[in-house]
């Protein structure tokens, strides 16, 4: 591992030092989709939705995430015990930090150098220091720790305990808990609203979203998901994404094979796209025109038009598709 | 006669920690999570019976389908582990007071002790007839059984008592299960061969009865034993007993050691189902979806093998308890036993389906898994088993079908 550090840095530093980026290519437009049992993250192209690559990660990758400058994509692998990075202008997994038992989800910090990564396992909270590649701290959180927020300003985490069927709070510069909010059983994921007045998250077994007031540590809404002919039990609520203007925001409703399309401002659902079979996670191209639908048990992405909320196409994308990150 | 406490505080000491990047050990900051808060302590007891024969070490051993694997205490500890959490609101933290007896006087002594000590919900690993006494000697008290091993139909209908709540799911569940499975693969001509303990008889009868409900037809009832005996052989060799038309081979033996050695050895090239082969059951390790790995996972860490029914049974209690008291915000009993038999409760048992205890039973209404010894191959209830509130009770005694009185 030692080595491994060292060889990490290097390029790391140079990155920095780069910072035109004209040498990297950016903007690709490349669609990545991570499948849980074939462990490759796949390509698409943007435009033709063709693969482009299929990148071989470590065992069951599932949360993708970015680097800030978008050089590079973390990938945590669940049973490869390790968060993999992608280099995105090679398409290739290019290094590997590894013994993180049970890795889920993760935030990485505004400036990119520090990883904040759920360890499912321990029902803990871990800080991965990204230069050094090493686990620096851990703070005990709720069972089976799923979602990781980091704010905007970089000093607090949000966690989602899928078996405390809680939020917590944490605060990075002391990393201690601060508080623990009690939201829909198993919540999942978390999306803070541009302004940083509210919470987002996502209910798995409640059929439902939390909206957690940040100011006070409580739940002041809960917004239910009833689309018709669908039974409480049959509606998972999961990933989800909000427009730029913070105006819509779309939830995937797993079991019910739909993505809710939810007005933020008057906490309507406005539609229920049907899709692929049990959405899980989902992501908007940068203008906001397309929505990437990465369905798990349909072995499939579902590409939606936002303008009339239709799928245009649904595209193979790997065996239980778990997560869609866009390079735009 | 052993009796410990363990504290959930005690418990979170020996969770391990994560296997790091190199050596160095990191900084942990293990919180108590309401320490602001003065904070009393829930104890929640266990009770067994000493030298439970259902866990003799040979038959563990040889690992019959759906089966005990060990004592399902530690069930009960890996849900301790998951619930640092539940309390807060509530002010409380909880812990586990198990304790033994051989007799049935034995055992309600051990539970009177409870009682003093304040404790209102204990979790019974009991067989069936030790449940029924102890329960009766405190009807209409502040105190709520919950039982992890006793699958007996009898207990959730004529036997019913109002003080306990039944996670392990019933022998006519599990056979609803397995004949929706049947019907929806149109195997719907049975052959039963039927053991001769009294247990056996049981699960036949369950079997009878969904054959029934779903519309198999059973084409021949037939007597085993065990054995090697040439003059019984008629009844003790599986070509000989499999002869005839039929889909499907249906087994009810509680013991396993016949069941085991049945599929691949019928006179017809016909699936095996029930006690072998393949049977709805309450948890396999092999589950993978619904957070279920994760749950296997620490159980393992904990016991040191895989997790079974009785186990999961246990593990769930606790977390349904706990649940009650994060939801409810509250310790009242009364509220806590409401919460659990609310048709709106959202109890998490990793299989998919919010569950809650059926108010005319109590029995935790729950998706079964159809597994063989090695994988899941379907979730009951399944597609197309449907009903008028919750799909979850096709499975078993729905409200009409209850002889239940509390």
């Amino acid at each position: 591992m030692r080595s491994m550090h060292f060889r990490f840095a290097m390029p790391l530093l140079a990155f920095s030092l780069l910072a035109s980026g004209t040498v990297f290519a950016k903007d690709t437009g490349y669609i990545f989709i991570s499948s849980e049992e074939d462990d490759v993250v796949t390509v698409l192209d943007g435009k033709t939705f063709e693969k482009v690559k299929a990148i071989e990660t470590a065992e069951r990758p599932r949360h993708l995430q970015f680097s800030p400058d978008h050089s590079l994509l973390y990938v945590a692998c669940g049973d490869g015990e390790s968060v993999d990075i992608i280099d995105v202008a090679k398409l290739e997994d290019v290094d590997r930090i590894k013994g993180i038992e049970d890795p889920e989800a993760f935030d990485i910090s505004p400036d990119g150098k520090t990883l904040y990564i759920s360890l499912e396992d321990d029902s803990m909270l871990g800080t991965i220091d990204l230069a050094a590649q090493e686990m620096t701290k851990t703070v005990e959180v709720g069972g089976e720790p799923e979602g990781v927020l980091v704010t905007p300003d970089g000093k607090t985490a949000y966690v989602t305990s899928e078996s405390a069927n809680s939020v917590h709070v944490v605060d990075l510069a002391s990393n201690t808990l601060q508080a623990s909010i009690v939201v829909g059983a198993r919540p999942r994921r978390l999306v803070l609203m541009p302004d940083g007045k509210e919470l987002w998250v996502s209910s798995e077994l409640d059929a439902s979203a939390s909206i957690i007031d940040v100011a006070t540590n409580t739940v002041k809404q809960k917004i239910t998901f009833a689309p018709e002919g669908f039974r409480k039990e049959d509606i998972t609520p999961v990933g989800m994404a909000l427009t730029k203007d913070a105006k819509t925001m779309y939830i995937t409703l797993g079991r019910a094979n739909r993505v809710a399309v939810v007005d933020v401002a008057s906490r309507e659902v406005k539609d229920y796209i049907l899709v692929g079979n049990r959405p899980w996670n989902v992501a908007l191209t940068r203008d906001e025109a397309t929505l990437f639908v990465a369905n798990g048990l349909s072995d499939d992405v579902s590409i939606v038009q936002t303008a009339d909320n239709k799928v245009a196409k649904s595209v193979p994308a790997g065996r239980v598709p778990y997560m869609v990150v866009i390079d735009d | 006669m052993r009796r410990t406490l363990y504290a959930a505080v005690l418990l979170s000491v020996f969770a391990s920690s994560p296997a790091w990047t190199d050596g160095s050990s990191p900084v942990s900051a293990v919180q108590e999570p309401a320490s602001t808060q003065a904070v009393k302590t829930f104890t929640m007891g266990y009770l067994t019976q000493a030298d439970d024969k259902r866990y003799d070490k040979r038959r563990m051993f040889a690992q019959f389908l759906g089966q005990p694997l060990g004592h399902p205490l530690a069930g009960a500890e890996v849900a301790m582990k998951e619930i640092k959490f539940h309390g807060q609101a509530a002010g409380v933290s909880f812990a586990l007071q198990p304790a033994e007896g051989e007799t049935a006087a034995e055992l309600i002594k051990q539970v009177e002790t409870m009682q003093a000590a304040g404790v209102h919900f204990i979790l019974t690993d009991l067989p069936a007839p030790l449940l029924s006494e102890v329960a009766a000697a405190f009807k209409g008290k502040e105190l709520a059984f919950f039982n992890v091993s006793a699958p007996d139909d009898s207990l959730r209908q004529e036997q019913c008592q109002a003080n306990v709540f039944h996670t392990l799911p019933s022998h006519a569940m599990q056979a609803d299960g397995l004949v929706q499975y049947l019907v929806a693969h149109k195997w719907k001509e049975a052959l039963m061969l039927e053991g001769p303990a009294p247990e056996d008889k049981l699960l036949s009868a369950a079997f009878e009865r969904a054959a029934k409900r779903y519309g198999v037809e059973i084409t021949d009832k037939r007597p085993f034993v065990l054995g090697n005996d040439p003059r019984e052989r008629d009844k003790n060799n599986i070509a000989l007993l499999t002869g005839g038309d039929y889909d499907v081979v249906y087994i009810a033996d509680s013991n396993g050691e016949f069941a085991r050695n049945a599929p691949y050895q019928t006179l017809l090239p016909r699936p095996v189902v029930g006690s072998g082969g393949l049977n709805a059951l309450a948890w396999n390790w092999a589950w993978n979806r619904h957070g279920a790995p994760q749950v296997e996972k620490r159980f393992e860490k904990q016991a040191q093998r895989r997790m079974a029914d009785v186990d999961w049974a246990a593990w769930m209690s606790v977390k349904a308890i706990a649940t009650a008291v994060q939801q409810t915000a509250s310790c009242d009993f009364s509220k806590l036993r409401d919460y659990l038999t609310d048709p709106n409760t959202t109890l998490d048992g990793a299989k998919g389906n919010a569950s809650s205890y059926r108010p005319w039973d109590h029995q935790l209404r729950q998706p079964l898994l159809l597994a063989t010894q090695n994988w899941v191959v379907e979730r009951a209830p399944l597609q197309g088993f449907l009903h008028q509130t919750n799909n979850l009770d096709t499975l078993g005694f729905d409200e009409r079908d209850s002889n239940c009185k509390f």
